[in-house]
């Protein structure tokens, strides 16, 4: 039978705050264990919580940024359960009434606009981490993460394909970006997902039974769990098994799933609203604050640098999916305004660079190998006829990490190009007199002996030579 | 009249004025532990050699003559459920092990800051929980007047303490009456302020909707200078007010005339002690002839209040709890995995009162319960202090007994909770609306055991409170009256 796959998928989002949601320790990461840690964020008897107003000012952003309903006034819950990272035996979250209801979020995919709504947004704090086999036969708890701030964001079951899924969390990550409020780094554990899917069998309206996947620490390990839970389901209804509601653990090197718990043995986590804390309320004049200081947010820029800029889809896409790449860009079409070609080197040369330095896992990129006015200066050159586009990629090379322009570099080593016909004509005569039997064969119809020619005189010329007038110079010269 | 003896603000003002010095006081007050304590048991850890070094520094500090707290130098009992940086806090439980903590509760700052000295940390019911103070792990404590007999709980030995003059006054909380029977049992004052007057931090949870830090004294006006250096806002507790603090103490001016109180005759039904009902009865008719207004007032809900009052609280109590799983502080027993290290510490840590509200909290709270009883509860929580808010737009404060009885004896109740919990019939409507309530001695019964006097007020109005039990005392000779040990 033909199966289609209903994926809703939940994402637990570390908030950028310099501190902890309910103490003032630090949230630095990879600090050594217990560092960052209090009498309150380590469950002490006697202490409180005291909520962090920057954690609630992120959540409102993510919840305007989504298209949210703010909650005027949420509470704050604990979910009990016992665990040794965390320290109260319950983690300060939100049930009933989370800050950000109703939202939805919307991409481009294949040609047509996909929304996928979420039912909420909530914060809650991170729990420890546990530390296996480091001592002996006993596991250590490390502290540091717990009471970091996170957003559970969770999406209605909207997705009825691998594709829609990965693309939903990458425009989740770019806004969660462009806003500043979470870096989006899946693999160091700051932007995590839960699966949900089921099957049904398509062109049925009914739900199928419901399978939670965790574990999941990469974009590719959630498109790669998606598609083996949709064969696996998809195979045990065909074998005539039937699926138990159950959470179950991705595993990267075997690329399958595991049972982890059944919904029966599943935790009753004791939900109530926690007495400690107040319930939140969340002024208009606030939420007004917060929306007035919104940045543009990906979908309208892409929108813009289409109209704008004159981009392709494609290109646009990939200049806005981050907020820094998009600064970047606009910063040198200020200079030069070829928005085409600075695209160009941007999403190549320059994305070759920044994943090469591993710059591209940073949030938001401060110190770029190359300026934006630098390479906008280069590609002036270029649309200048002062160089070709051959020789603009070697220079593009040694402005990396230099403080020289490239007017400079190009003075220097005498790399401006050859244009006039003078030239370019004792080059060519002089590679046609040495090369006889190619232009006899290109003469007789063989046209790709032509770009072998072509490349004969701009190695004679120390590729200086303008291309375009070679091509001219030579295809008379052949006639 | 011996130094232990004085009341705070007497102890206050012969230190001002450098008739006795803070190191005198204390040593009187530490000798008179030394004699007593091994009959009353009201204190869990003493604070000898800290407590004598506070005293010289406070006798340092009055001697500089800059102004100061009434608090300075003067030797304070605190219940150890406090937490007291360098000096053992237990709860009473032996989960909590030989547990020093990192830091100071918000309260026992705020006193050390005003110059007050610490002599030691008194006995409690384990967690808080309990009428009698028979439920710490260590044992129980003794009424001064009588020490068969119970001095009350959860801040029995607070209560003893200051009854038998082993400190000049002392610091309780109250959940359920946990200040104000105690109180009551032990002829002392015990106020507990409105919820969210004194901050929480520091104080180890029991439910924390309702836990509350208050003044256990000698007289009234001591309980407004207590109250003075704890009340206001503590960034540390969201749950703590920014409501401006009164000036108490120039609040005693003694005038009840055409002040209104509330009579609720839903508190005068059966199960009363006949002795106790005439106290208060008398005390009402005391009231009038001075000028009041005497009112009948209905609190209709009442009698669900002690069945909303052990749903909320062990649920709360149940989660606060949890943290005592032996990983970070405290107890924890020797066991093969995680799971039995849990199981095993608790079960050695916890007593059987604790064990028993944890599972009825746990059990309120667990899914296909929880709207049955957690959320049932709450909605009757809003209707008693629906009540009340109701009752105050008739009258200014609420007169009542404390408890319905006065100290029974050691052991009577263990076997009976529910008998147990009847003790606090009189008080737990008051936390579960959040009200400011005090008590104060306002008789003896037949075995020469003293007789509480309750005074309800509205939210934040303290001040008024206090001006009612102090003009009280200005007519009658209760809170003079001494246990002889």
């Amino acid at each position: 039978m033909n199966y289609e796959p209903v994926i809703g998928l939940e994402v637990h989002a570390q908030l950028l705050t310099a501190s902890k949601i309910f103490c003032g320790c630090s949230t630095q990461f990879g600090r050594e264990p217990n560092a960052n840690t209090c009498p309150v964020c380590c469950g002490f008897p006697g202490v409180l919580p005291v909520l962090n107003k920057k954690v609630v000012e992120f959540a409102i952003k993510a919840g305007l940024a989504t298209h949210c309903e703010i909650t005027r006034s949420s509470v704050l819950a604990r979910k009990n359960y016992f665990y040794p990272d965390l320290p109260k035996g319950y983690q300060i979250s939100q049930y009933e009434l989370p800050i950000c209801q109703n939202g939805y979020v919307e991409f481009d995919l294949n040609g047509a606009t996909k929304r996928v709504r979420l039912t909420r947004i909530h914060m809650e704090e991170d729990a420890g981490k546990n530390i296996h086999d480091a001592h002996g036969d006993s596991s250590l708890v490390d502290l540091n993460r717990a009471g970091v701030p996170l957003l559970e964001i969770v999406s209605e079951p909207d997705m009825g394909a691998t594709e829609e899924a990965g693309a939903y969390l990458r425009t989740l990550r770019a806004i969660l970006q462009y806003l500043a409020i979470c870096d989006g780094n899946m693999e160091e554990g700051s932007f995590r997902c839960d699966a949900n899917i089921s099957v049904r069998p398509v062109g049925t309206e009914a739900l199928g039974t419901k399978i939670e996947i965790k574990n999941l620490n990469s974009f590719r390990a959630v498109e790669r769990a998606i598609e083996f839970e949709i064969q696996r389901q998809s195979e045990t209804l065909d074998d005539g098994g039937s699926l138990v509601q159950e959470t179950r653990l991705w595993d990267e090197h075997r690329e399958e799933t595991r049972s982890m718990r059944s919904k029966e043995s599943a935790h009753d986590y004791r939900y109530f609203p926690d007495p400690d804390l107040l319930p939140l309320v969340v002024p208009e004049s606030w939420i007004d604050e917060v929306r007035a200081g919104l940045p543009e947010l990906p979908a309208a820029r892409r929108q813009r640098f289409g109209a704008e800029y004159g981009l392709p889809s494609y290109d646009a896409e990939l200049l806005t999916s981050r907020k820094d790449v998009a600064d970047y860009f606009e910063n040198a079409v200020k200079i030069h305004a070829n928005p085409k070609a600075l695209s160009n080197w941007i999403v190549g040369d320059l994305f070759r660079v920044l994943k090469d330095r591993k710059l591209d896992e940073q949030l938001y990129i401060k110190t770029w190998p190359l300026p934006a006015p630098r390479l906008a200066e280069l590609v002036q050159l270029i649309d200048q006829g002062k160089i070709n586009g051959k020789i603009a990629k070697s220079i593009f090379e040694e402005l990396l990490d230099s403080d020289k322009t490239a007017q400079q570099i190009v003075s220097e080593k005498g790399l401006e190009q050859v244009s006039d016909s003078g030239s370019i004509e004792a080059a060519i005569d002089k590679v046609l007199a040495a090369n006889g039997k190619q232009v006899e064969q290109f003469r007789a119809g063989n046209d790709k002996v032509f770009g072998f020619i072509v490349g004969q005189v701009m190695k004679a010329t120390q590729g200086k030579a303008n291309p375009q007038k070679v091509n001219e110079i030579l295809r008379d010269k052949l006639k | 009249m011996s130094l232990f003896a004085l009341t705070l603000h007497e102890a206050s003002e012969k230190l001002r004025r450098r008739e006795i010095s803070s190191v005198e006081l204390t040593e009187a007050v530490l000798q008179r532990i030394a004699a007593t304590d091994d009959r009353v048991r009201a204190y869990l850890t003493l604070a000898r050699d800290s407590a004598m070094e506070q005293a010289k520094q406070a006798d340092a500090r009055l001697a500089s003559g800059q102004p100061s707290s009434p608090l300075l130098g003067v030797p304070l009992a605190v219940k150890d459920n406090f937490l007291t940086q360098g000096l053992r806090t237990t709860c009473a439980s032996k989960i909590l092990g030989d547990f020093m903590p990192p830091y100071d509760a918000t309260a026992v700052a705020k006193l050390r800051a005003a110059g007050a000295v610490i002599v030691g940390k008194t006995n409690l019911d384990e967690f808080a929980m309990g009428s009698s103070a028979e439920n710490s792990a260590f044992f129980p404590t003794c009424n001064p007047w009588n020490l068969q007999r119970i001095p009350g709980g959860s801040s029995g030995g607070s209560a003893a303490a200051v009854a038998a003059d082993q400190c000049i006054a002392a610091l309780g909380t109250d959940t359920g009456g946990s200040i104000r029977q105690p109180a009551a049992c032990c002829g002392v004052v015990g106020l507990k302020p409105t919820y969210g007057r004194v901050s929480r931090y520091g104080i180890i949870a029991f439910a924390s909707s309702m836990d509350q830090v208050g003044p256990m004294t000698k007289d009234t006006r001591d309980s407004a200078l207590l109250l003075q250096a704890l009340a206001g806002h503590d960034p540390a507790d969201s749950t703590s007010s920014n409501h401006a603090v009164a000036d108490y103490s120039a609040a005693l001016t003694g005038e009840v005339k055409n002040l209104r109180i509330g009579v609720p005759k839903e508190y005068f039904v059966g199960g009363m002690q006949p002795e106790v009902e005439k106290s208060v009865r008398e005390a009402i008719r005391q009231f009038e002839q001075a000028g009041a207004k005497i009112e009948e007032i209905s609190l209709p809900h009442t009698e669900y209040a002690v069945a909303v009052y052990y749903i909320v609280a062990t649920a709360e109590a149940s989660s606060n709890l949890a943290r005592y799983d032996g990983m970070r502080f405290g107890h924890r027993a020797d066991a093969k995995d995680l799971t039995e290290t849990y199981m095993i510490s608790r079960d050695e840590g916890f007593g059987s009162e604790v064990k028993r509200r944890i599972m009825l909290g746990t059990y309120v709270l667990s899914a296909g319960y929880y709207d049955a009883y957690y959320l049932k509860a709450q909605r009757v929580r809003r209707l008693i202090k629906e009540d009340f808010d109701n009752a105050f737009k008739r009258c200014d404060v609420i007169v009542t007994p404390t408890a319905p009885t006065t100290a029974f004896k050691i052991g009577e109740k263990t076997s009976d909770p529910l008998q147990m919990y009847l003790s606090d019939i009189y008080t737990i409507s008051i936390n579960l609306a959040g009200l400011p309530a005090l008590s104060l001695p306002c008789g003896l019964d037949n075995n020469n055991l003293p007789i509480g006097l309750q005074i309800i007020g509205k939210h934040f109005d303290e001040a008024t409170v206090l001006r009612v039990a102090d003009s009280y005392e200005q007519e009658t000779n209760w809170h003079n009256q001494k246990p002889k040990l």
